[in-house]
């Protein structure tokens, strides 16, 4: 274990710290926002001229052989600009999806596609009742032949307008609670039958809710094994998560800069706000906060690697994303109520941070999802097992001191 | 940056693992797993296992008996301890006392106190606060009047965690009552078996009899007994308790705390139930697991920083507070887990509730350790 950057991931860091300095002026970015994709193509091919968007990924599947860490890197800076490119949805949660689920040369050339930078992904797993339970699963693809003909609805698919190629989850078979049935295939944005309605997320990104209605797809389209798919669905999430939280991570590092400059320069009562207690207090809890979330980051990341069983990956990152939704509502919220007024106007960047922030603990589950997988992993309960037998157990007063 | 653990890494846990299942006695293991409290001669029987193993000191320099080991085989180490079920190291001597000789002490005390406190020759115990000077620790009043090659302490001392089974305490006192606040006050090791020295054990709410006051009542020491400069005493003190800090969070200890509330949680049936059946309940325990696992990241995390050459710094009130606050939690669930059995002393879990409210106000309330972070780390 060692918490020390490597000279190469040194230099990826400076690089996208440098990016993010030279490209996301609050300007600059409001510019992004209001552009028809909402976010820069140019910006793309230089991420993808970069490596930024293969690093990750293992070099025996279609990677340049780097690691998680790599992912957490990027992730952070872009949290600390609100950079805006589909960074998550596209590499690694479609990304994640083509390397772990490729059945041949065709997802093959398309991930090598994502990575040259020729083609964009997105992931579509949300449906109108599932909430956060990706098992619940109503779009039904109904086997014809060699095809599958798809029917149902997915909810705020990131960037579906600018996707070239969805993984969705649908249902092949089985009830829509059944762990077995649920498979993972590609659908083309441009495919008959299918409809989006697009729209701007509450934190200036874009999203879709994607309508099905009989689209027809080849067999060559399921990633994974058709009706065994959970396994890569649980393992797309758990990528995503990592990639979230490393990117929350950046938010409430600028969340918890900006807001002690601001206690420093702001005055009232004759004197910089900074000196009262009750608002010191406040910023030390942001600064408690934003190093439990790095933290527990590094800890998520860490179980993103190939070597750790799924049962302990899954605890890993639903303890992360539990934490990461903690310490991401105290800092938030805690920048804007410190910052006052100013905190609430729109023009002003504490708000932006602020809404993403918020944002990032719905996506891909929320604490209370994410404590019931935490608690289902069984790691919880595992532990007290050796001692339930004992109806007297005894347990006695606290360790002192 | 490599997250994982390393083969080495790994097959230093089972080492550890090893030594505790072949050395851990088995009469302190069952006190360990039933909650019952250890004696003196179970801790001190236990120090000397650690200290045949080269063990007990593992913070130390290596020449003084320390073990090297890297920063995350300290974590280990520590992770393992609790874990095994192995008693808490009692920090007086090797945690406290220890660091501020081998940093500031001179060669004649390094030679005497360091290997009497490997070989558990003295109990330590620590004489910081008084009845006047709490968080304001440096108002301190007990006062070290110079009489030839002695000095005369006058002074109350409080809340002493084990003085009643020390030898040695070490104590601020004023030497100098003119300088300024922080200025003239001393470092000073005085043997409790002195004459004019008297422990007075102090009730707890829980009924625990851990803490005391020690009254000083002309009690002559040597001049040599003082550590390092007259009058710079506050200093050295202050280096103590950036080294207490990191162990007061109680990290490791909180993973076996939680391995209580589990078998406290799976052993009480309701209506043919336990609390492990709630869903509400076992959110709750989550919560605190996985917050302490944070911890246990950013505990290593700044003790890498620590072994890179730092003094633990600033970073260890953050790493105090949050440890803190989560050994309460998990006591605050233990209590609620036995709902109306709580009542009854013999289930314990009340009294351990009330006794863990002195976690967040000892070495430093929460409140002062966020003054420091505040002040320091934040420039506020």
């Amino acid at each position: 274990m060692d918490f020390t950057l490597s000279s190469d991931q040194a230099l990826i860091k400076d690089s996208v710290d440098r990016f993010v300095t030279d490209n996301y002026s609050q300007q600059q970015r409001a510019a992004i926002v209001a552009s028809e994709e909402g976010f820069s193509r140019e910006h793309w091919a230089q991420f993808a001229s970069l490596g930024w968007l293969g690093i990750a990924f293992p070099e025996n599947r279609g990677g340049f052989g780097g690691s998680p860490v790599e992912t957490m890197i990027l992730a952070e800076a872009f949290g600390k600009g609100l950079v805006l490119e589909p960074f998550v949805p596209s590499v690694v949660l479609g990304g994640t999806a083509l390397a772990y689920g490729s059945n041949g040369k065709e997802h093959a050339d398309l991930l090598e596609a994502m990575i040259g930078g020729e083609k964009l992904l997105t992931f579509a797993y949300a449906e109108e009742r599932s909430r956060y339970d990706y098992t619940l699963i109503e779009t039904q693809a109904r086997e014809e032949g060699s095809d599958l003909v798809i029917t149902g609805k997915k909810l705020a698919v990131p960037y579906a307008a600018s996707a070239d190629s969805y993984v969705v989850t649908v249902r092949t078979s089985g009830d829509k609670h059944d762990r077995d049935g649920i498979t993972v295939v590609l659908v083309d944005r441009n495919a008959a039958g299918l409809s989006r309605r697009d729209y701007h997320t509450v934190d200036d990104r874009r999203a879709s809710t994607v309508t099905f209605d009989g689209v027809r797809i080849p067999k060559t389209n399921v990633l994974g094994e058709l009706g065994k798919g959970l396994p890569l669905v649980e393992q797309i999430i758990d990528a995503g998560i990592g990639a979230l939280a490393a990117e929350a991570v950046g938010n409430t590092s600028v969340l918890l800069r900006r807001t002690v400059e601001y206690l420093k320069t702001r005055k009232q009562f004759g004197v910089p706000i900074g000196s009262f207690q009750a608002l010191q207090h406040r910023a030390v809890d942001m600064l408690i906060q934003t190093e439990l979330a790095r933290s527990i980051t590094y800890y998520g990341t860490m179980a993103l690697t190939d070597d750790t069983s799924p049962e302990e990956r899954m605890a890993a990152l639903s303890a992360t994303k539990v934490q990461i939704a903690r310490s991401g509502r105290i800092v938030g919220e805690s920048a804007i109520q410190l910052h006052g007024g100013i905190g609430m106007s729109e023009e002003y960047v504490i708000g932006h941070y602020f809404k993403r922030i918020s944002m990032i603990e719905l996506e891909l589950g929320d604490a209370d999802f994410h404590l019931g997988r935490y608690v289902a992993m069984g790691k919880l309960l595992a532990a007290a097992a050796p001692h339930t037998a004992t109806e007297t157990a005894g347990v006695g007063a606290v360790a002192s001191v | 940056m490599d997250l994982a653990f390393s083969p080495q890494e790994l097959a230093f846990r089972e080492e550890v693992r090893a030594f505790i299942r072949a050395e851990l006695p088995a009469q302190v293991r069952a006190k360990m797993e039933s909650g019952i409290e250890l004696t003196k001669d179970d801790y001190v029987a236990w120090q000397h296992k650690l200290n045949a193993r080269g063990w007990l000191a593992p913070n130390w320099p290596v020449k003084y008996g320390g073990t090297g080991w890297t920063v995350v085989q300290k974590h280990i180490f520590d992770e393992e301890m609790a874990l095994g079920g192995a008693p808490r190291q009692m920090p007086f001597g090797v945690s406290m006392v220890a660091p501020v000789i081998i940093e500031f002490g001179n060669d004649e005390q390094r030679g005497y106190y360091l290997p009497r406190i490997l070989n558990s020759d003295d109990w330590w115990c620590q004489g910081y606060s008084e009845p006047e000077a709490g968080s304001d620790l440096a108002s301190l009043k007990t006062r070290a009047v110079r009489d030839g090659d002695h000095y005369v302490i006058n002074g109350q001392k409080t809340w002493i965690t084990l003085a009643q089974f020390a030898n040695m305490i070490f104590v601020l006192a004023r030497t100098d009552p003119d300088a300024k606040k922080q200025e003239g006050i001393s470092f000073i090791l005085v043997d409790m078996t002195t004459p004019g020295v008297t422990v007075r054990p102090i009730v707890t709410i829980d009924g625990g009899k851990e803490i005391n006051e020690v009254i000083f009542e002309n009690v002559r020491v040597p001049v040599e007994n003082r550590v390092g400069k007259e009058g710079e005493g506050w200093t050295y003190a202050k280096f103590l308790l950036e080294h207490e800090r990191n162990g007061t969070a109680g990290v490791a200890g909180s993973f076996q705390l939680l391995n209580r509330l589990r078998a406290l949680a799976g052993s009480q049936k309701f209506d043919g139930k336990t609390m492990l059946d709630d869903e509400g309940f076992t959110k709750r325990m989550a919560q605190v697991e996985i917050e302490l696992t944070a911890l246990s990241y950013a505990q290593m995390r700044s003790l890498a920083a620590e072994s890179s050459g730092k003094r633990p710094g600033p970073e260890s009130s953050f790493i105090k507070i949050t440890g803190t606050e989560i050994q309460q939690a998990i006591t605050t669930l233990m209590m609620e887990a036995s709902a109306q059995n709580a009542l009854d002393p013999s289930n314990h879990s009340a009294l351990g509730y009330f006794n863990a409210r002195k976690t967040t106000i000892y070495a430093g309330s929460n409140e002062i350790q966020r003054n420091i972070i505040s002040k320091r780390i934040l420039g506020l």
